[in-house]
């Protein structure tokens, strides 16, 4: 005999934009596993990051990969503010372990959040398919396109700002879209999605 | 201040545990890891649950302790109750200890930590840390409030855990494979913690444990969850464990029933004579030799094992056994060629070397892989792909680049010498922990290298995957492999034989043959 | 490397025993007015105070430097892509094909390198001198942030040093399988991707562990109490009127330099 148990009840009454625990804890994670992995990829590809030096607006070919957190976060936790609280967790985090100082880190973590939030928020936390996934990525491109022209690259003539953007956007689509797409669809083969509503259901 | 030794009653009384047909079925999947359990568990009985892997025993604990989830997760059936209200109802009635002593420390320092669920209940600040000093005192972890929760050991860790749900003062105490992670000096000292805090708190206990002997002496009580659903043994003991059926049934299930050694398969299929597993040296000849070899996980961390003179041939099984953190991994990678030797010698004898130019850890990848393979604790560290097929091509086609027929020919045969036929679809990360095991292993020997290094083997294992392990590791010493092996695992060293290396203190001692009857 | 980022060693001073939200507020402060604008003189100011401060936060120079000389890097390669790329008016001081720079441009790029050490420094002081716990019990207590955030993300970072460890050990065993030994570039990429998401398979099942663990041990209801109080004290009332002056005097200096230059402006 089945019966109706209290936490089918307690469920009942739940919306479903609130974070359960677990919801929490792993998006904590994600973020610090990002930000660790930012630390491994300053550690041992610095080479790159000297290339861009050369010519400052590439710099933003290569910003994607600060914005895998927030995308990767949004489209596995699917609550409002998942993407925001990932992103500024691994911005927390890469200056924990050192690789970048200040709290205007932070604020930069949240500007590029915001980018991606927005664009989960414009499909109401609904949708997560590959299309709404490389717009969350272009969103937090832009986003730190614009946070960085104002707060660093401020004295640059306008040209260049605006290449400095198209760059970011290019980033923010093929590695902050695309890679966190394709990691989701990876873990939900994994298993340790499972309790998650991105591992069971394949919507995309 | 409240008195150190509080009286039973203070503490909470202990709490009756009733199933009437639960069951369990997790969101998404088509069977129940759980169905039709029914049992009364009176307050202040200590309880073994017992059951094949994938008996749910588990998820029974977690059902217990109320953490689930909710019915987004999952559909429950039947009832649960601890002293008659939903188990969601009384958290903090119960206290959960799990397996792994890493992933169940919260806070940074020792006594957050075990004031965590006191906070969580809303407790007034006095009354939390009294009961803090109250449960560290209780568990006997004598270290001060500020102490790093990482500084711990496996065994403190566990004691911890137990010392952060014994602050909650729980009715029940819930422990899932407490100490499967444990080195044996761990086990022991988590046991006879469980023990003292049992005698002071009278709480009802419900410990899932593989090795039976362990708990044997401290329970009265044994259940045992049937795989196909429903409760196939429950009552004391000694009429669980001899009666007749049901000792049969555990020791098929792959539990460790006092008295019973798992029996081994002695006559394996060797590759050799197919040759699956290409040719291997004649037992005896030397592959690799150590001498004044000092091992350092990283340059900057500083040796941790000094003086290893040692040598290693075809045929040969080596144990590195030892305490927990005395470098025994480490000394295994850079035997493996995957750490860079802090000073003296490591050399590969030319039957090991054929040609590879360098020291071991500077051969490249393909050099590598076809001579030494190294299995590490955590299989899936070591997966690549996201099918098992895939898995046990990647080495003789990327990495070796051999002939596609030779990969055919080698991925046919070793996925039916390690019973991977079936599963060749799948995804590794998604098969059983015995499967993952066999997989991980199968992945190195596709190349065929001469020394296989195994980290912990036998770690966490039923009777059944173990018995498996060793009867496999032993067929590859028969063929002419060296099989090196990180191992607490007393048992697994005797039957495999061979030499012992005893790692303490920062140096290494070559110990007795374990057996006489293999080494050749 | 053990990472012991939880419970640092902190350097003894009383801004170490400062409540931490008066030290986020002090170099939010600072933080603030040096963004605001681009112009040698205010991120002087404040990099100048910063670096007379440092004896009275007990933080040496050594210890700075350990840390910090990433950011000195940082700051370089800031100044210089400002004044290569800022708008070229003034007196050319160098040519050389594509390379142009003129006095204002390397007015603009000496400006932002100053600012972004100005920023930059306060984040380190922070570093060096707050306990993450006590971050946590101030911005739970104090601050009113929702607290299962707020130790969710606490016990997350946590397993900083975990992960670390667990990167490096990926990185053994799939050199053992034969990947990440090769030199071509696009292998690399792929080694380094294929890790990272071994990294997050491992991340998300200890974390889904942890957060059982958490659960059974009532974490997650409306209503928990503390521990440990986070208090105010006069020390917090000091370092609060620090930051004010110091962001103050910068002010005060760039515009009667007549140098102050704000960025939305």
């Amino acid at each position: 005999m089945n019966t109706v148990t209290p936490s089918a009840q307690a469920a009942a009454r739940k919306p479903r934009y609130t974070w359960r625990v677990v919801d929490i804890v792993v998006a904590s994670v994600i973020g610090v596993a990002i930000g660790v992995i930012f630390w491994a990829w300053s550690a041992g590809y610095s080479g790159i990051a000297v290339l861009t030096a050369a010519f400052p607006p590439a710099g933003g070919l290569y910003a994607g990969g600060w914005l895998t957190a927030g995308v990767l976060g949004g489209l596995l936790i699917r609550k409002p503010g998942a993407a925001i609280y990932c992103e500024v967790l691994a911005a927390a985090v890469s200056s924990l372990l050192g690789t970048q100082f200040g709290l205007t880190v932070l604020l930069s973590g949240l500007i590029q959040g915001l980018g991606a939030e927005l664009v989960f928020l414009l499909f109401l936390y609904k949708k997560f398919n590959l299309g709404v996934s490389l717009l969350a990525g272009l969103g937090a491109g832009l986003a730190l396109a614009i946070g960085e022209n104002i707060l660093w690259n401020v004295e640059w003539a306008t040209d260049w700002k605006l290449w400095y953007t198209l760059f970011a956007a290019i980033s923010g689509v093929v590695i902050a879209g695309l890679l966190p797409w394709l990691a989701m669809r990876g873990l939900a083969k994994t298993g340790a999605l499972s309790s998650f509503a991105a591992g069971r259901t394949a919507d995309v | 201040m409240a008195t150190i030794q509080s009286t039973t009653a203070e503490r909470g009384h202990p709490a009756a545990v009733t199933a009437e047909g639960y069951g369990w079925r997790h969101a998404g999947r088509k069977d129940p890891a759980l169905s039709d359990v029914s049992f009364r568990i009176e307050p202040g009985e200590r309880v073994l649950l017992l059951g094949a892997s994938g008996a749910g025993k588990s998820t029974l604990l977690h059902a217990i302790a109320g953490v689930l989830g909710d019915d987004g997760e999952g559909d429950e059936a039947g009832s649960l109750a601890v002293d008659g209200m939903h188990p969601v109802q009384s958290r903090g009635r119960t206290g959960l200890v799990l397996q792994d002593p890493e992933s169940q420390v919260v806070m940074a320092r020792v006594g957050d930590e075990v004031a965590f669920g006191a906070e969580n209940m809303a407790l007034p600040r006095d009354e939390i840390w009294s009961r803090v000093r109250e449960s560290l005192g209780d568990v006997g972890l004598e270290v001060p409030l500020d102490h790093a929760t990482t500084a711990l050991s496996g065994g403190q860790k566990q004691r911890l855990a137990l010392a952060s749900v014994l602050a909650m003062r729980p009715g029940v105490l819930l422990l899932d494979e407490p100490t499967a992670n444990l080195d044996p000096d761990g086990v022991l000292e988590v046991r006879d913690a469980v023990v003292g805090v049992l005698e002071r708190t009278g709480a009802t206990l419900i410990v899932v444990e593989h090795r039976v002997a362990v708990w044997a002496d401290v329970v009265d009580r044994v259940i045992v969850l049937a795989a196909s659903g429903g409760v196939l043994a429950d009552g004391p003991p000694a009429d669980v464990l001899n009666a007749a059926g049901t000792r049969e049934r555990l020791i098929e299930a792959g539990v460790w029933v006092p008295g019973y050694t798992p029996r081994l398969r002695t006559s394996l299929p060797t590759g050799g004579g197919n040759g699956s597993d290409g040719g291997h040296g004649t037992p005896g000849t030397d592959l690799l030799r150590a001498a004044d070899l000092s091992v350092a996980r990283t340059r900057r961390a500083g040796p941790v094992v000094n003086k290893v003179s040692l040598e290693l041939a075809a045929g040969e099984a080596l144990s590195i056994t030892g305490p927990n953190g005395a470098g025994k991994s480490t000394l295994a990678l850079t035997l493996a060629g995957l750490l860079t030797p802090a000073g003296g010698k490591l050399e590969a004898a030319p039957e090991l070397r054929r040609g590879a130019a360098g020291t071991v850890h500077k051969w490249k990848s393909a050099e590598l892989v076809t001579r030494i393979g190294t299995v590490f604790q955590e299989p899936e560290h070591q997966f690549l792909t996201h099918r098992v097929i895939d898995e046990l091509e990647f080495g003789p086609r990327r990495v070796a680049r051999l002939p596609e027929d030779e990969v055919r020919r080698r991925v046919d045969a070793i996925a039916e010498r390690l019973r991977l036929t079936k599963l060749l679809q799948a995804n590794p990360f998604t098969l059983s922990g015995g499967e993952k095991r066999r997989l991980s292993v199968a992945t190195m020997l596709a190349t065929s290298p001469d020394i296989l290094v195994l980290d912990e083997p036998t770690f966490g294992q039923d009777a059944n995957t173990w018995a498996e392990m060793v009867s496999l590791l032993g067929g590859l010493i028969a063929d002419g492999h060296a099989v090196v092996s990180v191992t607490h695992d007393g048992d697994f060293t005797a039957a495999l034989g061979g030499n012992v290396l005893r790692v303490a203190d920062g140096t290494a001692q070559l110990q007795a043959p374990a057996t006489s009857g293999r080494a050749a | 490397m053990s990472l012991d980022i939880m419970t640092p060693r902190l350097t003894a001073s009383p801004f170490t025993r400062a409540n931490p939200l008066s030290k986020l507020a002090a170099v939010a402060m600072v933080t603030v007015v040096v963004m605001l604008s681009v112009d040698w003189v205010s991120a002087g100011v404040v990099l100048a105070a910063e670096l007379l401060l440092m004896p009275v936060l007990g933080i040496s120079a050594w210890a700075l430097f350990k840390r910090g000389w990433p950011l000195v890097v940082a700051a370089l390669v800031g100044a210089y892509g400002t004044a290569l790329l800022a708008e070229k008016t003034g007196a050319v001081v160098f040519e050389a094909g594509p390379l142009l720079f003129t006095e204002d441009s390397i007015n603009s790029g000496v400006a932002i390198g100053l600012r972004s050490l100005a920023v930059a420094l306060p984040g380190i002081f922070l570093l060096l001198t707050t306990d993450p716990t006590d971050l946590a019990d101030a911005l739970a207590q104090k601050l009113k942030l929702p607290h299962r955030f707020v130790l969710g993300a606490l016990a997350g970072l946590r397993l900083v040093g975990l992960l670390v460890d667990e990167w490096r050990t990926l990185g053994l065993a799939r050199r053992a399988r034969g990947v990440g030994a090769e030199n071509k570039p696009l292998a690399k990429l792929a080694a380094f991707l294929g890790q990272a998401f071994g990294l997050i398979v491992q991340a998300i099942r200890r974390a889904t562990r942890l957060a059982v663990a958490m659960e059974a041990r009532g974490f997650g209801g409306a209503q928990r109490t503390w521990a440990r109080e986070s208090t105010f004290s006069r020390v917090d009332i000091w370092v609060f009127l620090g930051g004010a002056l110091v962001s103050a005097a910068a002010v005060t200096a760039a515009v009667s330099a007549g140098t102050w230059n704000f960025i939305f402006g």
